[in-house]
């Protein structure tokens, strides 16, 4: 232990201070701004991805009203395999189909981890909109289509982005431990630190990725009261109870 | 490039699971009990801060904002920020794992005991109930099920977590997990990393079934409802 070692938690902290002070942790390939930009990198592609492959089959299958009981299977069943287990395991998948390590298999463990939220916190969204309208629209003639476009769809938008949200902090977090499957991000440093046990560079890292997961969580919060007709908020909050 | 090749032929190992039973059952029981440590210490603290969030309401935004923001905070730095302070250790996991219980448990101890009816609440008070006694006799066994929901969550979500702190030297499954990624080029080293998520899944589903007996168990009013 460092700080066992004669000096004590002030030192320490002084320490990390000064490992943030030095200008060669922030540049090059395994400096913080490249890190950085990595992890970001590939929270955005992991997210976009899985937004793309689970919101679109949720919102049909929950406007004809299919697989309830399939979508509850399946948030029980995700949040029971640890996500630590999940990269580790893609790495041998990856390597099988010839992707190789590090950016792949944590890619495919971020997609895996969020696009069963993503799937079934659409479906409660959609599933949940008062029958009510959607009978008064399909009376006043709209057909399927457009009662999924028109009305299904923007009732269920706050759940919707509440739960692109949930997932890309999750994204964010599992992306920490691309590190031990060659892929670089924040996490690197924890990794990296913990092996040459060097806990300066532990801590720092710790702060890099909790301070990104809490910025991320707050400006996407941010953006989402921005966009959502504040009449339509607190559907948004009482799906959370079921994300988290 | 050729060893990265032989490792897609990666099979899985019967032999090493046969030879390996033992150190498999320690660790099982090793996983169970970091993970029942966690839930026990986070109950004890949720109710401690959930009472004082009942009494006063205006605790209730900063409390949830706190145990929110430890929520967010991945579980890998977590760790991290306290190797330095309490070491590798299972204070360090114990620590990191009762953190992430809090929120959880919390929100639904909150919520169920606000979703107790005002009616019933009344009905007590008329029969001389006191206030410890209203909670205790009253409040808590109907906001039980819901408190139990947030107790599944909570340990569901724990076992997963348990596995991350073999990487600071705990770990339960997660050893199989860890090691099995220092050896991925072979097939003991999958056979691990599947053993370990393998059992690690069941272990969730075992527990998650085990709270939902306990729930029939403890609330027999509602199964004779649901019956009815």
């Amino acid at each position: 232990m460092v700080t066992a070692e004669g000096h004590g938690m002030i030192d320490f902290l002084g320490d990390v201070l000064a490992w943030f002070a030095n200008p060669d942790n922030w540049t090059g390939a395994s400096g913080i701004l490249n890190r950085l930009r990595e992890h970001v990198q590939i929270t955005a592609a992991a997210t976009a991805a899985s937004a793309a492959l689970a919101i679109p089959p949720a919102l049909w299958l929950a406007h004809r009203r299919l697989g309830g009981t399939f979508v509850v299977a399946v948030v029980n069943i995700g949040r029971a395999i640890p996500s630590f287990a999940i990269v580790v395991l893609f790495l041998p998948i990856s390597i099988r189909l010839g992707l190789g390590i590090g950016f792949w298999p944590t890619f495919l463990a971020l997609l895996f981890l969020a696009v069963p939220p993503m799937f079934t916190n659409t479906y409660a969204g959609v599933a949940g909109v008062d029958p009510e309208l959607v009978e008064a629209s399909r009376g006043m003639g709209m057909t399927g289509r457009e009662v999924l476009a028109m009305v299904e769809l923007p009732m269920a938008s706050p759940v919707i982005l509440a739960a692109v949200r949930v997932a890309a902090v999750q994204v964010a977090a599992t992306a920490t431990l691309g590190a031990l499957v060659g892929w670089g991000g924040l996490g690197r440093f924890i990794v990296d630190g913990f092996a040459t046990q060097d806990n300066v560079e532990v801590f720092a890292g710790a702060v890099l990725v909790a301070g990104l997961a809490i910025v991320l969580e707050v400006l996407l919060g941010w953006f989402e009261r921005r966009v959502v007709p504040t009449t339509l908020q607190s559907r948004a909050e009482s799906i959370e109870i079921v994300v988290a | 490039m050729i060893l990265l090749a032989q490792a897609a032929d990666g099979f899985f190992s019967w032999d090493w699971v046969a030879g390996h039973l033992d150190d498999i059952w320690a660790r099982t029981v090793e996983h169970l009990v970091l993970t029942a440590v966690a839930v026990t210490v986070g109950i004890v603290i949720s109710l401690g801060l959930s009472v004082i969030a009942l009494r006063y309401r205006w605790t209730y935004g900063p409390i949830t904002w706190f145990t929110g923001v430890l929520y967010t905070i991945p579980s890998l730095a977590l760790f991290a920020f306290l190797v330095p302070i309490t070491g590798l250790s299972i204070l360090t996991a114990e620590i990191g794992l009762v953190s992430y219980t809090l929120l959880i448990l919390i929100r639904n101890m909150v919520a169920g005991i606000n979703g107790v009816p005002d009616a019933t609440v009344e009905s007590a008070r008329g029969m001389g109930y006191t206030n410890r006694g209203l909670f205790f006799a009253v409040e808590l066994p109907l906001a039980l099920p819901v408190i139990i929901a947030g107790v599944r969550i909570a340990a569901v979500t724990t076992i997963g977590l348990v596995t991350v702190t073999a990487l600071i030297g705990q770990g339960g499954l997660g050893f199989f997990i860890l090691r099995g990624l220092n050896l991925f080029y072979s097939p003991i080293g999958t056979t691990q990393i599947v053993v370990g998520t393998v059992v690690s899944v069941v272990l969730a589903v075992a527990v998650d079934l085990t709270l939902v007996g306990i729930e029939r168990v403890a609330t027999p009013w509602s199964r004779r409802k649901a019956t009815a």
